[in-house]
C-alpha cells in the first residue's frame, strides 16, 4: 500500500498496519492467542479424527462412505442451524430432537396414513415447528420464563405428542420410491453441477471482494489487499475441488446436503449483513443495550425460536426421509445433544453473541465424523454416548478458555 | 417521525406531574420540567435523587406512573425507548448501553441501519469515522469489538450515537464521568454547538464546574421532587444547600472547619 493520502482509518499511530499476506497472517495468530478461535477447532478436530478413525477401519475414508455422512450429516445440520439461532441470543433449545421426531410422525400419518399431499404435509409439519416456536418465544417474552426451562417441557410434551400420534403400531413406512424418500437417500447432484458448485464460492469471493475493495478505495478506507483475496479464494477453491472430486469417485454430492449448504449461506447472509441479523448480535451481546437502542428485542426472540423449531421440523422430515420410516424413535437418543453440540463445536458461543452459521456445518460434520467412525469399529451405542458425552464436554470447555481469554484480551 | 424544531425560546419538552413509582418507593414526584430550544438545562441532585429515572422515563426506558409530557407541543407517550428515539429524543445512559461484542460502527448504527436487507458497511464506517472525528474521539479503529476500548472511549461512542440520528433534544448522563481533560473540553464544546444549533440539551452531572461551564438553568432534584431551579451565577453554597435540603450540610461545615484554620 503505498497511498499518498492516509486512509480515514489509518489515522492512528497506535493502529499496527497488518498489510498484505504476513498482516492477515499475524492478525489470525493473535486473534486465536486472543481467543478468537474461530474454525480452528474444527479443522483440529477433523485432522484428528479421521486419521484416529482411518487408522483403525481405513472404510472410514472410502468415497462412498464419506457420502453416506454428508447425507446424515445434513439431516442433523439442519437442526444444528437453528440451535445457532437461539444460542445466538444466549438462549437455548432442548426441544429440537423432540421437535425433529414430532415433525417426522406427523409426516408419516399425515402422508402415509390420511393420504394426504406430500407438500401438505410437509407445510403442515414445518407449521407445527414454526408454531410450537412461537409458543418459546411467548413464553420467554411474556413470562420470563428462561428457555432452559420452556424447551425442557416442551422435549417432555413434543415427545408425548409423537407418541400419540404415531399410535400404538409405533411406527410408519414411507413409500420407497417417492421422491422424498429418494431425495433423503439416493439423489445425487451430476459430476458437471458439483464441480461448478464447487468453483463457484471462489469466484464470488473474488467478485464481491474486488467490488467492496472499489468501494473502501473510493470512501478513501483501507482495504486487507488484493493478495491476501486471492490467496483465500484459491485455498478455497482448491479444497472444494478436491473433496468433490473426492466424493464423486464415489455416488457423488447428495442434494440434500447441497440444500443444507444453501440454507446456511442464507442464514450466513441473514446474520452478517442484514438489520435482522445485527439485532441478533446486539441482543445476545446486550439485551437492554439493544432494547435502549430502539431494536424491538421480543420480536428477535420469537424469531429466533420460530426459526430454531421450524428447522428443527425441516430435520425431522428429512431424517425420516433418510430413514423411510416415521418412527417412535425418530429424534430421541442424542439427536438433540449432536445438534447443540455441533454448534458449540462449530465455534458459537453458549453464552450469546458470538456465532456464525457456518458452525453448524462444520461443527455437525466433526459430529457425524465421530458417529460415523464409531458406527464402522461396531461400538455399542452405551460407547457411542459416552464418547459424544465427552466431545461435548470437550468443545463446551473450549469455549469457555476462549471466553475467558477473550475477556482478559478485551475481545468480549 | 421528527417534528420541526420549534424557533429558539420555545419549548420543546414540557413535563407537567411526572411521577414514577417503584412498587412502595417514589422515585420521581409530580416533577414538572421544561426544556426549551437552544438551551442547556443541567439537572442535579444528590445520589438517588431521581436524574437518572427521570432520563430513564424520557427515554422511554421506564414508564411514567402518573403525569404528561409533550414533546415541540404534542402531548406524547413514551412508551419505548424506539417510540422516543424517533421522536427525537437521544440518550447518553450512564452505563452507555453499548454491545461490547460488536464493533464501534455496529453499536453508532445500532438499530438504524443503512439498508437494512443489505448493510451499507462502506457508508456507515465512512460516517462513523466523520462523526468521531467531529468529536475529536481518539479511537484507534472502528472495526474492533467495543469491549476493546477504554471507558472514556466507549463514553465517546455512546455520545457519537446519540447524535447520529439528528435529535431535537440530547440527554446526557453523567456524560463526562470518565473522559479525560481534553475529551470533557471537547463534549462541553459539542453541547454548546448543539445548542447554538437551536437544540434542547439536558446534562446531569456532580461536576459542577461542568454544570456552571455550560448551563442556562440548573434544576436541583431532591428525593424525587423538584427543588428549585438555578442560574449559572448561583453560589456554590445556595445549590449545594438546595441539593442537599439544608444549609447547615457535611459540605457546609467541612468548609466552615477549612475556613477556620486557615484563620
Amino acid at each position: 500500500m503505498t497511498d499518498s493520502k492516509e486512509a480515514l482509518d489509518r489515522g492512528d499511530s497506535r493502529l499496527r498496519r497488518d498489510e498484505g499476506l504476513s498482516g492477515a497472517l499475524r492478525g489470525f495468530f493473535d486473534r486465536v492467542r486472543s481467543g478468537d478461535l474461530g474454525m480452528l477447532p474444527v479443522v483440529v478436530g477433523l485432522v484428528v479424527i479421521s486419521t484416529v478413525f482411518s487408522t483403525l477401519n481405513p472404510v472410514f475414508l472410502a468415497p462412498n462412505n464419506l457420502v453416506n455422512l454428508l447425507f446424515d450429516a445434513a439431516t442433523v445440520g439442519f437442526i444444528s442451524l437453528g440451535i445457532v439461532c437461539v444460542l445466538m441470543l444466549g438462549q437455548i433449545d432442548l426441544s429440537v430432537g423432540s421437535m425433529s421426531g414430532l415433525a417426522s410422525a406427523m409426516l408419516g400419518v399425515l402422508w402415509v396414513n390420511f393420504g394426504l399431499p406430500l407438500p401438505a404435509a410437509i407445510a403442515a409439519a414445518l407449521g407445527a415447528g414454526a408454531l410450537v416456536g412461537l409458543a418459546y418465544g411467548v413464553l420467554l417474552n411474556r413470562f420470563g420464563m428462561p428457555s432452559f426451562v420452556s424447551t425442557l417441557s416442551g422435549l417432555l410434551a413434543l415427545l408425548g405428542l409423537q407418541l400419540y400420534i404415531l399410535g400404538p403400531t409405533g411406527s410408519i413406512n414411507l413409500p420407497y420410491s417417492s421422491a422424498l424418500v429418494r431425495f433423503g437417500q439416493i439423489y445425487v447432484m451430476p459430476d458437471w453441477l458439483s464441480y461448478t458448485l464447487a468453483v463457484l464460492p471462489g469466484v464470488a469471493l473474488v467478485v464481491l471482494g474486488l467490488r467492496t475493495m472499489a468501494r473502501r478505495q473510493a470512501a478513501n478506507l483501507s482495504t486487507p489487499g488484493l493478495s491476501v483475496l486471492l490467496v483465500k479464494a484459491a485455498l478455497l477453491t482448491a479444497a472444494l475441488v478436491f473433496a468433490v472430486w473426492y466424493l464423486n469417485l464415489g455416488r457423488g454430492v447428495p442434494w440434500m446436503f447441497g440444500l443444507f449448504v444453501a440454507l446456511v449461506l442464507a442464514m450466513n447472509y441473514a446474520l452478517t449483513r442484514t438489520k435482522w441479523g445485527r439485532s441478533m448480535f446486539a441482543v445476545g451481546g446486550n439485551s437492554e443495550a439493544a432494547r435502549r437502542s430502539g431494536i424491538n428485542v421480543r420480536r428477535v426472540n420469537v424469531s429466533a425460536f420460530v426459526l430454531c423449531s421450524t428447522l428443527a421440523a425441516l430435520g425431522g422430515i428429512l431424517s425420516a426421509a433418510r430413514l423411510a420410516s416415521s418412527s417412535q424413535q425418530a429424534g430421541t437418543g442424542d439427536v438433540n445433544l449432536n445438534a447443540i453440540a455441533a454448534a458449540v463445536i462449530g465455534g458459537t458461543s453458549l453464552f450469546g453473541g458470538r456465532g456464525s452459521a457456518f458452525s453448524a456445518l462444520l461443527g455437525i460434520l466433526v459430529i457425524q465424523a465421530i458417529s460415523n467412525g464409531l458406527t464402522l469399529l461396531n461400538l455399542s451405542s452405551s460407547l457411542r454416548y459416552m464418547i459424544t458425552g465427552g466431545v461435548l464436554a470437550i468443545a463446551v470447555i473450549v469455549d469457555s478458555l476462549a471466553r475467558q481469554s477473550r475477556v482478559s484480551h478485551g475481545r468480549a | 417521525m421528527i417534528p420541526d424544531l420549534p424557533a429558539r425560546g420555545e419549548p420543546i419538552l414540557r413535563l407537567r406531574g411526572v411521577s414514577k413509582q417503584f412498587g412502595a418507593v417514589s422515585a420521581l414526584a409530580d416533577i414538572d420540567l421544561d426544556i426549551h430550544a437552544g438551551e442547556v438545562v443541567a439537572l442535579v441532585g444528590d445520589n438517588g435523587a431521581g436524574k437518572s429515572t427521570l432520563v430513564k422515563v424520557l427515554a422511554g426506558v421506564h414508564q411514567p406512573t402518573a403525569g404528561t409530557v409533550e414533546f415541540c407541543g404534542r402531548p406524547v407517550t413514551l412508551d419505548s425507548p424506539s417510540t422516543a428515539l424517533e421522536l427525537g429524543i437521544a440518550t447518553v445512559f450512564q452505563d452507555l448501553a453499548l454491545c461490547e461484542n460488536l464493533d464501534v460502527v455496529a453499536n453508532l448504527f445500532l438499530g438504524h441501519e443503512l439498508a437494512p436487507w443489505r448493510l451499507d458497511e462502506v457508508a456507515m464506517e465512512v460516517r462513523a469515522w466523520t462523526l468521531l472525528r467531529e468529536l475529536a474521539a481518539r479511537i484507534p479503529s472502528v472495526r474492533e469489538p467495543v469491549a476493546s476500548l477504554s471507558g472514556g472511549q466507549r463514553q465517546t461512542v455512546a455520545i457519537a450515537r446519540s447524535l447520529l440520528l439528528d435529535p431535537r433534544i440530547i440527554m446526557l448522563d453523567e456524560p463526562t464521568a470518565a473522559l479525560g481533560v481534553a475529551q470533557t473540553a471537547e463534549v462541553l464544546n459539542l453541547i454548546e454547538r448543539v445548542r447554538d444549533r437551536g437544540l434542547g440539551v439536558i446534562i446531569i452531572s456532580h461536576n459542577m464546574e461542568d454544570v456552571r461551564a455550560v448551563a442556562d438553568r440548573i434544576v436541583v432534584l431532591r428525593l424525587g421532587r423538584n427543588n428549585g431551579i438555578f442560574t449559572a451565577d448561583t453560589s456554590n453554597h445556595e445549590l449545594v444547600a438546595a441539593i442537599t435540603g439544608a444549609t447547615e450540610n457535611s459540605v457546609s461545615r467541612r468548609q466552615a472547619r477549612k475556613q477556620e484554620v486557615r484563620e
